[in-house]
């Protein structure tokens, strides 16, 4: 059968492949971050404030600012991140864009991942960046900054992976926003152990390979079946 | 060609339809009929694989369509309630992401000649927001032109357009049925599509 495209004049139908479609979803994702500047700006202020307060609170007592500050950043980042995630998948359900998705040719899990990645470069990854400007106000030496770093970069993609888990269970559910929370906030538990544990760690001169190499585990988990929880909750939120 | 057989779907505790089945050959558009309500929109769900069916069974080619995953999203267009297109992006950005997704490529010249002939030549950088629903629909219908998929299940494709577009959109769907390809449509209006041998299904409850 004569193709349409082909039938109305112009004849673009050449495949794309795979990761020609992964790309395609991160790039619309990125590009509508940058159009709606204020949503990526409220998770990154939330997490700035939030670490901010803790000093001006406890006054300038370097040796319990030091004790406290992995777990405080590490908590502002989940926080920082769970404000962002019930509007993961909710806009692309309102306007019928995850249709679309489940009716693509791709694998709906690819397309997930596409959204995972793009979540992450739009939230994560600008805690990372101004994670270490912020461990300065805790007296945190450059060493116990590079491991917070470096955890932060091991652990934001995790969150954002068990996130998506979260966000495509309690999509269309009323007061999905609370739900979301109660879910997701037990399920951050290890990644907040191991990632303010493995700062504690270098701190206490224990060093940090272990938490870190249990943190990269959980990470290769996530990777293997987030994707795959999320794909089956979004079918379901669907029917 | 498309077969369904013995379809039912339940929603809550009531029965939209049972037993409801039908064959589509090449060439042929299927007119989905019925009160509001009535489970228009679950059967085309139904058809294009977004929901389950109760009992029975949807066959592409004589397979089962649960066999043949990817091989029938490729041949399956659907265009539903919603327009699928994000109002902060440009029109032809909404286009190109879209095709993206069905894994065609379509670059910025194809866009925007693709986009002429919706009606929308010179409003191709304007984000979305800024168009009315009519023209928001037309950068939704824009897909039918790019897509290489043979069977178009449009649910309410004629809604929102004017006049010309109506016709234009009509003249579309008669020219993909006379070229071997089949639609499942749901419509409110008496549109005039000149070619293909026509079906109707009525749902009654």
């Amino acid at each position: 059968m004569k193709n349409t495209a082909a039938m109305n004049g112009a004849g673009p139908s050449e495949d794309i492949g795979t990761f020609g479609v992964l790309a395609a979803v991160v790039r619309r994702d990125l590009l509508l971050a940058l159009r709606r500047k204020s949503e990526v700006m409220t998770a990154l202020f939330f997490f700035v404030i939030v670490v901010s307060l803790f000093p001006l609170g406890i006054g300038p007592e370097m040796n319990l600012l030091r004790i406290i500050a992995p777990g405080v950043l590490w908590v502002a980042a989940l926080l920082a991140t769970m404000l962002s995630l019930n509007r993961l998948f909710a806009g692309d359900q309102a306007d019928g864009t995850l249709e679309q998705m489940v009716l693509s040719p791709a694998p709906l899990g690819l397309l997930v991942i596409g959204k995972i990645v793009a979540h992450w470069l739009v939230t994560g990854l600008p805690l990372v960046l101004i994670a270490p400007v912020l461990g300065l106000q805790y007296d945190l030496s450059g060493r116990a900054l590079a491991v917070l770093i470096l955890s932060l970069l091991v652990g934001t993609p995790l969150l954002s992976l068990i996130g998506a888990i979260g966000a495509a269970l309690t999509l269309g559910v009323r007061g999905g926003g609370v739900l979301l929370s109660l879910l997701t906030l037990p399920l951050y538990i290890p990644a907040l152990i191991f990632g303010a544990g493995a700062v504690e760690a270098d701190i206490s001169g224990l060093g940090a390979s272990g938490h870190l190499s249990l943190l990269a585990a959980l990470l290769a988990l996530a990777c293997f079946f987030a994707p795959w929880a999320t794909t089956a909750a979004l079918r379901i939120a669907l029917e | 060609m498309l077969t369904a057989i013995n379809l039912a779907c339940v929603r809550g505790d009531r029965r939209l339809f049972a037993n409801l089945g039908f064959t589509l050959e090449p060439g042929g558009r299927l007119h989905v009929t019925g009160e509001n309500g009535s489970g228009k929109t679950s059967l085309l769900r139904i058809l294009c694989g977004l929901s389950p069916s109760e009992t029975g069974e949807i066959r592409w080619q004589n397979e089962p369509v649960k066999h043949l995953g990817d091989e029938y999203r490729k041949s399956v267009l659907y265009l539903g309630h919603h327009n699928a297109i994000k109002e902060e992006l440009t029109a032809l950005e909404n286009l190109r992401t879209a095709a993206a997704l069905a894994g065609v490529a379509v670059d910025h010249a194809e866009g925007t000649e693709l986009l002429g002939k919706v009606g929308l030549s010179g409003r191709e950088d304007l984000p979305v927001r800024f168009l009315s629903q009519g023209q928001k629909r037309r950068v939704a219908l824009s897909r039918l032109l790019w897509s290489t998929a043979p069977l178009w299940v449009l649910d309410e494709p004629f809604v929102a357009l004017d006049t010309a577009a109506v016709a234009w959109l009509a003249d579309i769907i008669g020219t993909h049925l006379s070229h071997g390809g089949m639609a499942v449509l749901t419509s409110h209006q008496e549109v005039a599509i000149n070619s293909g041998i026509a079906q109707t299904l009525r749902i009654a409850s």
